[in-house]
């Protein structure tokens, strides 16, 4: 039977993906996917511990924070993509290794 | 999928038998295995357009482990706004700013070497902790069939401010962005 630990070794195998993605990509849209698959690992988090509940309430909080994390997950993507475009639009590049003009 | 949103109502309302039990056991491998798999492929991708197509996949498999934990309107949340939504923005973003669509950015191999090391340790410690933390016998206590009505319910009841203050959050965010990409450019065709 699946119980609580399954899905939180999932998440934390997700999590770990998305923390080596922000480390390994330079490209940096896929710095923005290593972000998306942390909230996601998150999420799984938050809707197996509603699940697996300890006091039984019945209540559905942990599904509530899951769908504010999806809006904040959407609305970061769309000002981080504006961002990259500016970037892009300076640099000619969304390489964020080029990003150093504040480098002392 | 039908059979499988009554199989997975009759799980909740009462103990399943063994031929539930097994089916939601096989589903939940199923779909754990892409969730990761297409994770792992993100993490070693060095395409960007592959590494999207892979968190596409990571995304659907996440929607099947919230189907599998009755979460059923947060999956269709997560194919909607993630998968439908997010995700187009974010391969409109490599459209626009890349040269060629086949471009490559390849880490330094001392970089390779310290976030591989950083991934596994990080890795190795939350599994250990949480095979040790004894959370294996927690059963399952909200599974209510009324899960969306629920849901409803909290969130223009008790979670009212939140979810008006998330819609001008939105909006902001909504202006901030259009200006964001739009200002710059007018700028540089002053210039």
């Amino acid at each position: 039977m699946v119980g609580l630990p399954h899905y939180l070794i999932v998440a934390a195998i997700m999590m770990c993906c998305g923390v080596g993605t922000i480390l390994l990509k330079r490209n940096a849209i896929g710095i923005l996917l290593g972000v998306e698959l942390i909230l996601n690992a998150a999420n799984v988090n938050l809707v197996a511990f509603n699940r697996y509940n300890a006091n039984a309430s019945g209540n559905l909080d942990g599904q509530i924070f899951a769908i504010f994390v999806i809006v904040l997950a959407a609305a970061e993507a769309a000002v981080a993509l504006a961002i990259f475009l500016n970037f892009y639009n300076n640099f000619s590049t969304v390489d964020v290794e080029r990003g150093d003009n504040l480098k002392g | 999928m039908n059979t499988t949103l009554a199989i997975l109502a009759q799980n909740s309302a009462g103990a399943p038998d063994g031929a539930t039990a097994l089916i939601n056991t096989a589903l939940f491998y199923v779909f754990a295995a892409m969730a990761v798999g297409s994770a792992i492929g993100v993490m070693v991708s060095r395409n960007i357009v592959r590494t999207a197509v892979c968190l596409l996949m990571a995304l659907l498999g996440v929607a099947g482990l919230y189907l599998g934990m009755h979460a059923e309107f947060l999956a269709a949340v997560q194919l909607v706004v993630y998968a439908g939504g997010t995700l187009v923005l974010i391969i409109f973003g490599v459209m626009l700013t890349n040269n060629s669509t086949f471009q490559l950015y390849r880490p330094k191999r001392l970089e390779v070497v310290v976030g591989s090391g950083l991934v596994a340790m990080l890795a190795t410690v939350l599994i250990t902790a949480i095979l040790r933390s004894g959370m294996a016998d927690r059963v399952v206590t909200s599974g209510n069939t009324y899960a969306i009505q629920t849901l409803g319910e909290a969130l223009l009841g008790d979670y009212l401010v939140p979810f008006e203050l998330i819609s001008v959050l939105l909006l902001a965010v909504m202006i901030g962005a259009a200006y964001l990409a739009k200002g710059r450019r007018r700028e540089g065709e002053g210039q």
